[in-house]
């Protein structure tokens, strides 16, 4: 113990300890995250799967939405990966019946991650919230889960609805605001209609068009 | 050797992080919109409390003054981390609805506070221990906050439980005001504040009543013992103290 404290007093002690710490508290760390890494990925790929059969009834596709995608150019505020966005292609006996993508609107609280599909005519299959951090008991109604309101956007389409129509009623639009809460509503309105005019824009790569696909 | 019995009833009540000490006022006001948040807010940081008791302990022989504060942070970080990864991987459904929060058990300033003022003098049971009660402390100020902000602000009790503790607790999910219109300010951080107030000021009343019982019955005592004594006792001793 005597030698312990002699040894503690020297200067260079502290910066070896804070260091040799460090190196442990590191090594650590990178075993656990590859022994994570793998479990994890798996994890956020179900989550992909559950929130894409959502979006995309079963009965419509007969192939893996997971291994049919396309990454498209994109503008940021669709994803956070800066080399686009990635499309959830479902086909039926080989035809694109419909398709998967994410979009972001910002909400009250920082970004509302939206799962959305859309049907080969241009209509809205359906919608979802996957990620939010809007205000618990207030804008969380976008939840599918807590009311139906997201269920309103099935079937719409940019031909069956005017612009004006693409909003709020509190705006003059045609989707309810929750009382307390606008901004949330109107973030997701907002992301759901780019969302759908971004597929208007680039229809022809996402049905597939061109070639048939194999 | 470690008084545990006094180490249970510092760590959850009289000592107690928030209420006494007024430490992790942050996250605290940040999860306890519903009672389910603030008791997964609560275990997680009991674990993380637990571990890094231990470990600061453990190494408590080794850690020079000068650098021991760095080195907790170190330890606290690796340990929050550490968690954070296994939770995702393991326990990924409870993640998904705490994971926002877990980070934030970094900065919870209790933690930084047990390992500096009682894991780093004491040993590793003792210093396990005391992480264990001041953990279910907190996670006792936590649901309690929860709950009343929940019961006010939504109507409901223990929302969403089964998601954090499985299918089995759903019969803790109450809701007990049917059509319950919502009250904004108690879901709003405002509202923490507000129900903060008051739990603190419960808090301080039922300090203040036990002790005025305890003077009250310390005071019969001393009347009981001048009535035993006799007169002569009085003149020689004076009045007992």
């Amino acid at each position: 113990m005597a030698e312990l404290t002699n040894i503690k007093k020297k200067i260079a002690y502290h910066p070896a300890l804070l260091g040799g710490i460090a190196l442990i508290a590191g090594a650590l760390l990178v075993m656990a995250d590859a022994g994570t890494r793998e479990q994890i990925a798996e994890r956020q790929a179900e989550d992909l799967r559950a929130s894409l059969t959502q979006v995309v009834g079963d009965d419509v596709h007969d192939n893996s939405l997971l291994a049919d995608t396309i990454v498209l150019h994109a503008p940021m505020e669709f994803s956070d990966n800066a080399s686009g966005t990635t499309v959830y292609r479902a086909r039926k006996d080989g035809k694109v019946v419909a398709a998967a993508f994410q979009v972001i609107g910002m909400g009250y609280s920082g970004a509302i991650r939206i799962m959305m599909s859309v049907k080969a005519d241009g209509s809205i299959m359906g919608v979802r919230v996957i990620q939010h951090a809007e205000t618990p008991g207030l804008g969380d109604k976008i939840e599918a889960e807590k009311t139906d309101w997201i269920n309103h956007f099935a079937g719409l389409s940019l031909g069956n609805r005017t612009l004006d129509q693409w909003k709020v009623k509190k705006d003059g639009g045609e989707f309810d605001q929750f009382s307390g809460a606008t901004i949330t509503p109107r973030a997701v309105v907002r992301a759901v209609h780019k969302g759908l005019a971004y597929f208007h824009a680039h229809q022809a790569e996402i049905l597939d068009l061109e070639a048939p696909h194999g | 050797m470690a008084d545990y019995r006094q180490i249970m009833r510092d760590g959850i009540w009289e000592n107690n992080a928030v209420l006494v000490q007024m430490l992790a006022l942050c996250p605290l006001l940040a999860v306890t919109s519903t009672a389910t948040n603030g008791l997964g807010m609560g275990l997680a940081t009991t674990a993380v409390l637990l571990a890094s008791n231990l470990v600061v302990s453990l190494l408590r022989n080794i850690i020079s003054n000068e650098v021991r504060i760095p080195v907790f942070i170190l330890l606290i970080a690796s340990i929050v981390t550490l968690v954070d990864l296994g939770m995702n991987a393991f326990l990924h459904d409870l993640h998904k609805v705490l994971g926002l929060f877990i980070p934030l058990i970094v900065t919870n300033c209790v933690i930084l506070a047990r390992a500096e003022s009682f894991a780093s003098k004491q040993s590793a049971a003792a210093a396990s221990f005391d992480g264990l009660m001041t953990g279910l402390g907190f996670t006792f100020v936590l649901v309690v906050l929860g709950g009343v902000r929940e019961i006010i602000g939504s109507g409901t009790l223990f929302s969403h439980a089964a998601l954090l503790l499985g299918n089995g607790f759903s019969f803790l999910d109450i809701t007990l005001l049917d059509g319950y219109r919502g009250f904004l300010l108690m879901i709003l951080p405002s509202g923490g504040f507000l129900a903060l107030g008051f739990l603190l000021a419960g808090k301080k009343w039922l300090d203040l009543r036990k002790q005025d019982r305890e003077a009250e019955a310390a005071r019969r005592m001393k009347v009981d013992a001048i009535n035993a004594m006799s007169d002569e006792e009085i003149m020689q001793q004076g009045e007992p103290s």
